[in-house]
C-alpha cells in the first residue's frame, strides 16, 4: 500500500487537461500599448465616442500609476509593450447571426472543454456566453431570457444595444483610477459579459460566461457588468481555461456587480487557467479586480470562488455594503501547487446600518505553492450594528510550501461586531491512519479530508459546479500527497 | 550653529542628523572606540530611512507627522526636587530585595536606585558596565536589534549613551524582581531621551525584569527606547513593560528578544500613557524547544494613539508560543494591533496561538487590527483570532437587573475583560496596583 506521502505526491502531480491549442485564424493587432492601439480596438468594435474617451482617460491615468508591489507574490517585471491587446478569431470579426454560422472549430473547442454551446438538454438550465480571446463567440438562450426582460449578452452588444445602461454603470463600482490593473483593463478591455435583470425578476436559469485564452502572447482583458434591479435575483457562473504555453500570459479582468434595493446577486467562479508546468514555467498571471456594490437596502452579493489555476492569482472580490441591512458573502477555496502563488481574499466595506458580512476562506498549499489570504473588514463610523464573521483556514501539504494570513480589521463604530479566526495545519497522520484502519486507502482518505476541509465553500456553489469543483480539486492535487 | 531668526529651526530627521554631528565628538572621548563604527552605521541607516510615512506597511495607521514636525532638545539635567522624588517613588516596587535602577531624563539617579547586588547578579547603568564588562557587552550590544527597516532602533543606536545593564549568571534564580524605571520631567522645551537596555540571562538563570516608563503630567518629550534581551539556554525570564508616559509625550520602544534552546520567556505589556505610543516586541525563538508568551493590554482615552506590533519568529523546531493582546478604547483614541507569527521552513512541530480582542467604548474610538500568519513549514499548528465589539449588552442588562448601577456594572465588566492580562502578572505589588488603577480609571470616567 502506498504511504500517505506517496499518495499525496501522486495526487498533486496530475497534468492540466485543458492545455490544447485551437488552430484557428486569428485577427490580432500588433503587440504594444499606445493610444493608437486603443483607438484601433475601439474602432474594431465600432464603439461610440464617449467610450473611446473613457478608455483614453483611463490610459492616460494608468500611465501615471505604478505597478503595486505590496502583494506577497514574486514575478519578473511584465513588459506591457510585448502584450497583444486584441486578438479575435477571423470569422468572428463579423459576428455570426446564429450558432449555425459559428466556425465548427470553435464549437468543437468548447465541446472539448465540456461546454456545449448548442442549446440542448444536458445544460438546459444554464445560459452561456462564450468568450474566446478578445471576443464573445456566442450567447445561448438569449431569446428565452429576453421574454422576461433579462438582458444577457456580450459587452460589445450591450454597448451597441443598451448604451444608456452601460454608460450609467460602467466604472461606477471599479473606477478606472481604482488600481493599476483595473486602469489597464479600462483602457484596453475587449469584451466580456453584460447582464441586466429588471425589477422583480428572478432569473430562471444560471447565467454563465466561459473564458478561453487561445492565442499566444495575448492578454485577456474582459469586463463584466451585472446589474440586478430592485427585487431581482441572478446567479452567475464564470469558468476559465487556457492552453499550455511556456510564456506567461496576462489576464486582467474587471467585474462590477450592482445590486439595487432588495436585489440579490450570486457570483461563482471556477478559475482553472493554465497554472504553469512543474518547474513553474509559463502559466497565466491572473490579476483581477472584482467588486460588488450593495447599493440598495436589503440587497445581497455573494462571491464564491474556487481558484485552482493560474501561475499567480491576485484578486480580492469585494463588497461595498452601502445599503442598510445589506449582506456581503465571500466563500473561497484557493489551491496552490508546484510553483503557483496566490494572494487572494476579500474586502468587506460596511457603510450602511445593520450590514452583515461572512468570509470563509480555505487555502491549500502543496509542492512549492505559496498561498496568501489577505482581507479587509472595515466598519465605517455610520455603520451602526455592523456584523462580520471571518474564518480563514489553511492546509499545508508538503514541507516546501507556505501559507500566510493577513487580515486587516478597521472598526470605527463601537456597535460593530467583528470576529476573525484562522488556523493553519497539515493533514494529520492520525486522521489518515484512522481512515486506513477502516479500510479506506490513503488516496481516498486524503481526497476525503481535503474535500471535507472545503465543504463549507463547495456547498455554496450551484450543483453542476460543485461536482466540477470537487473533481478539479482532486485533479489539481494529484501527485502532491506526499 | 546659531539659528538666526530668519531660518526655521531644524526638525525631524534633519535635526537628528545635525545633532549627531554635534554629539559625535563627545561620544568619541569615552574610550569605547568599538561603539563608534556601530553608531555611524546606525545614523547612516537612519539617514537612509528617515521617519517612516504611512506608505510604509509597518506604519500604515500610525501618523508620525506631529513627532516629525517638532524639534527635540537634549534632555535637561535636573536636580531631584521633592516632586520628582515622590513621583518616582510612587512607581517603585514594594517587593523586599527588589533591585531597582532609576533614570531621570535618561540620567542615572543613584539616590533613587537600590542596587545591592549579590552572587554575581549585576544591575547597573550600561555606561558604567561598559568599563568592566566590556567583552560581554560587546558580544551582545547592538547585535540583536536589527537596524534595517527599524528607523527608531537605528536612531537609538546612533545616540546610544546609557540605559540599564542586567546580567544574571548561570543557574542563578532570582525571586525578587529587577526594576528599571525611566522618569521624565517637564522642561521648558520638548526633549528626547534614547534609553538603551541590555538584559542577559545566562544558562538556567531565572528572573523577573520590569521596565517602567513614566512622565510627570504635562511634560512634552520623546522617549525612544530600545531593549535587547538574551534568554540563555533553559533560562526563564519574565519581562514586564509598563508605560505611563505623560499625556503629551511620544513613546516609541522596541524590545528585541533572543531565546536560546529550551528557554522560557514571557512578556507582559501595559500601555496606557502618552499621546502617541508604539511598542515593537520582536521575539526570535532561535533554539529548539522554546516557549514564548506575549501578553498585552492597551488602554486608550482622549486623543491617544496606541500602537502594538509584535513579531514571533519561530526559527527552530518544536517551539510553542502563546499571545493574548487586549485593548480598551474610549474617547477619540485609536489603536493598532499588528501581530505576526512567522514560521521558518525548518521550524517543524511549531505550535502557535494568537488572539487579539478589543473593546470599543465610544463612538469616536477606532481600532485597526492585523493578526498575521506567515508559515513556511508544514507540520505546524498555528491559529489566530481577532474580535472587536462593545460591552455585551445582555450581560450589562443582567447586572443592572440585579440592582447594580450602570456605571458600576460597566466598570465591573471592563475590569473583568482586562483582568485576563493583569492576572498573569506574577509580581504581587504590581498586580494589585494595576488592578486598582484600572478600576479607578473606569469608575472615575463613569463610562
Amino acid at each position: 500500500m502506498p504511504t500517505a506521502n506517496e499518495t499525496i505526491e501522486r495526487l498533486t502531480s496530475q497534468d492540466y487537461k485543458y492545455g490544447f491549442v485551437t488552430e484557428i485564424e486569428e485577427d490580432s493587432v500588433a503587440p504594444g500599448l499606445n493610444e493608437d492601439i486603443i483607438r484601433l480596438i475601439s474602432h474594431k468594435k465600432g464603439e461610440p465616442e464617449w467610450l473611446l474617451d473613457w478608455r483614453l482617460k483611463a490610459y492616460r491615468n494608468w500611465q501615471t500609476m505604478e505597478e503595486p508591489k505590496w502583494s506577497n507574490v514574486t514575478y519578473p517585471p511584465i513588459d506591457y509593450d510585448a502584450v497583444v491587446y486584441y486578438s479575435a478569431p477571423k470569422q468572428i470579426a463579423k459576428r455570426p447571426g446564429s450558432l449555425e454560422e459559428v466556425d465548427p472549430k470553435l464549437l468543437e473547442t468548447y465541446e472539448r472543454l465540456g461546454i456545449p454551446l448548442r442549446e440542448r438538454g444536458a445544460l438546459a438550465g444554464v445560459a452561456v456566453d462564450a468568450v474566446f480571446d478578445s471576443v464573445s463567440v456566442a450567447t445561448t438562450f438569449k431569446a428565452q431570457l429576453a421574454k422576461l426582460g433579462v438582458i444577457f449578452c456580450s459587452f460589445s452588444e450591450a454597448v451597441r444595444d443598451h448604451p444608456d445602461l452601460v454608460r450609467k454603470y460602467l466604472g461606477s463600482v471599479v473606477p478606472y483610477a481604482d488600481n493599476y490593473f483595473a486602469g489597464l483593463n479600462s483602457a484596453v478591455f475587449s469584451d466580456g459579459s453584460f447582464c441586466y435583470v429588471p425589477k422583480g425578476v428572478r432569473c430562471p436559469m444560471e447565467l454563465s460566461t466561459y473564458f478561453r485564452i487561445n492565442a499566444a502572447q495575448t492578454g485577456q482583458f474582459e469586463r463584466t457588468l451585472i446589474i440586478a434591479d430592485e427585487g431581482a435575483y441572478v446567479s452567475y457562473l464564470e469558468g476559465c481555461t487556457a492552453p499550455m504555453r511556456d510564456r506567461n500570459q496576462l489576464h486582467a479582468a474587471v467585474v462590477e456587480l450592482i445590486a439595487l434595493d432588495n436585489a440579490q446577486i450570486k457570483y461563482s467562479t471556477v478559475q482553472n487557467w493554465y497554472p504553469g508546468d512543474k518547474e513553474g514555467r509559463g502559466g497565466i498571471y491572473n490579476f483581477v479586480t472584482k467588486r460588488g456594490k450593495c447599493a440598495g437596502v436589503n440587497s445581497k452579493i455573494s462571491w464564491t470562488q474556487v481558484e485552482t489555476g493560474s501561475a499567480i492569482t491576485w484578486k480580492y472580490p469585494s463588497c461595498i455594503l452601502l445599503g442598510d441591512n445589506s449582506i456581503g458573502e465571500f466563500y473561497s477555496v484557493a489551491l496552490t501547487n508546484n510553483y503557483q502563488q496566490a494572494d487572494t481574499g476579500t474586502k468587506m466595506i460596511h457603510i450602511g446600518r445593520n450590514t452583515r458580512s461572512t468570509i470563509v476562506s480555505k487555502g491549500i498549499s502543496a509542492g512549492h505553492g505559496q498561498n496568501t489570504y489577505r482581507g479587509l473588514v472595515q466598519v465605517a463610523k455610520k455603520a451602526e450594528g455592523a456584523r462580520n464573521y471571518s474564518q480563514c483556514d489553511s492546509m499545508l501539504i508538503g514541507d516546501q510550501c507556505g501559507a500566510h494570513t493577513f487580515p486587516y480589521i478597521d472598526v470605527r463604530n463601537p456597535s460593530g461586531q467583528v470576529e476573525h479566526e484562522a488556523c493553519t495545519s497539515k493533514i494529520g497522520e492520525d486522521q489518515i491512519f484512522y481512515c486506513n484502519q477502516r479500510g479506506i486507502s490513503t488516496e481516498d482518505a486524503v481526497s476525503m479530508i481535503v474535500n471535507g476541509f472545503c465543504k463549507q465553500v463547495f456547498r455554496e456553489l450551484p450543483m453542476e459546479f460543485a461536482v466540477e469543483a470537487q473533481k478539479l480539486l482532486t485533479v489539481s492535487l494529484e501527485g502532491s500527497v506526499g | 550653529m546659531t539659528a538666526s531668526p530668519l531660518t526655521t529651526p531644524l526638525v525631524g530627521k534633519e535635526q537628528f542628523l545635525a545633532e549627531f554631528e554635534r554629539a559625535e565628538s563627545a561620544f568619541a572621548d569615552n574610550g569605547r572606540g568599538w561603539l563608534q563604527p556601530i553608531r555611524r552605521e546606525a545614523i547612516h541607516r537612519f539617514a537612509q530611512m528617515g521617519f517612516p510615512t504611512r506608505r510604509n506597511e509597518q506604519w500604515r495607521h500610525t501618523n508620525l507627522a506631529a513627532l516629525e514636525s517638532q524639534a527635540f532638545r537634549r534632555a535637561p539635567d535636573v536636580s531631584l526636587n521633592e516632586e520628582i522624588v515622590a513621583f518616582a517613588r510612587s512607581f517603585l516596587l514594594a517587593e523586599p530585595g527588589a533591585l531597582q535602577i532609576v533614570f531621570v531624563n535618561g540620567n542615572f539617579a543613584p539616590e533613587l536606585s537600590s542596587l545591592a547586588a549579590s552572587d554575581g547578579v549585576r544591575v547597573s547603568p550600561l555606561a558604567m558596565a561598559m568599563l568592566d564588562e566590556g567583552e560581554l557587552i560587546r558580544r551582545h550590544l547592538a547585535r540583536h536589534a536589527r537596524l534595517d527597516e527599524r528607523p527608531f532602533v537605528a536612531l537609538n543606536t546612533a545616540f546610544l549613551r546609557d540605559g540599564a545593564f542586567v546580567h544574571i549568571p548561570k543557574e542563578r534564580r532570582l525571586d525578587a524582581p529587577i526594576h528599571l524605571l525611566f522618569v521624565s520631567t517637564s522642561a521648558a522645551e520638548p526633549f528626547v531621551t534614547h534609553p538603551r537596555n541590555l538584559l542577559i540571562a545566562d544558562e538556567g538563570a531565572e528572573a523577573k525584569i520590569v521596565e517602567t516608563y513614566a512622565g510627570l503630567s504635562g511634560a512634552a518629550y520623546f522617549t525612544n527606547a530600545t531593549t535587547e534581551l538574551v534568554v540563555g539556554p533553559a533560562a526563564n525570564v519574565e519581562h514586564y513593560k509598563l508605560q505611563f508616559e505623560s499625556p503629551a509625550a511620544f513613546h516609541l520602544a522596541t524590545i528585541q528578544v533572543r531565546q536560546e534552546r529550551a528557554s522560557r520567556f514571557a512578556s507582559h505589556t501595559l500601555s496606557t500613557g502618552g499621546l502617541l505610543a508604539r511598542n515593537d516586541i520582536n521575539v526570535a525563538l532561535a533554539g529548539e524547544g522554546c516557549e514564548g508568551a506575549l501578553h498585552g493590554l492597551y488602554l486608550g482615552a482622549g486623543k491617544q494613539h496606541l500602537d502594538s506590533h509584535t513579531l514571533l519568529e519561530h526559527a527552530s523546531p518544536r517551539c510553542s508560543s502563546r499571545e493574548v493582546y487586549k485593548g480598551i478604547l474610549d474617547g477619540e483614541s485609536s489603536a493598532v494591533f499588528n501581530g505576526c507569527i512567522q514560521v521558518h521552513p525548518h521550524a517543524q512541530k511549531t505550535d502557535a496561538l494568537q488572539s487579539n480582542k478589543c473593546l470599543l467604548l465610544s463612538d469616536a474610538a477606532a481600532i485597526h487590527t492585523q493578526p498575521q500568519l506567515k508559515i513556511y513549514a508544514d507540520d505546524v499548528k498555528c491559529t489566530h483570532g481577532a474580535s472587536v465589539g462593545r460591552l455585551d449588552q445582555s450581560a450589562l442588562h443582567y447586572l443592572r437587573s440585579r440592582g447594580i448601577a450602570e456605571a458600576e456594572a460597566r466598570a465591573l465588566m471592563i475590569y473583568a475583560f482586562a483582568n485576563e492580562v493583569i492576572d498573569g502578572f506574577r509580581i504581587d505589588s504590581l498586580r494589585e496596583r494595576l488592578g486598582r488603577r484600572i478600576v479607578e480609571r473606569f469608575q472615575r470616567n463613569g463610562v
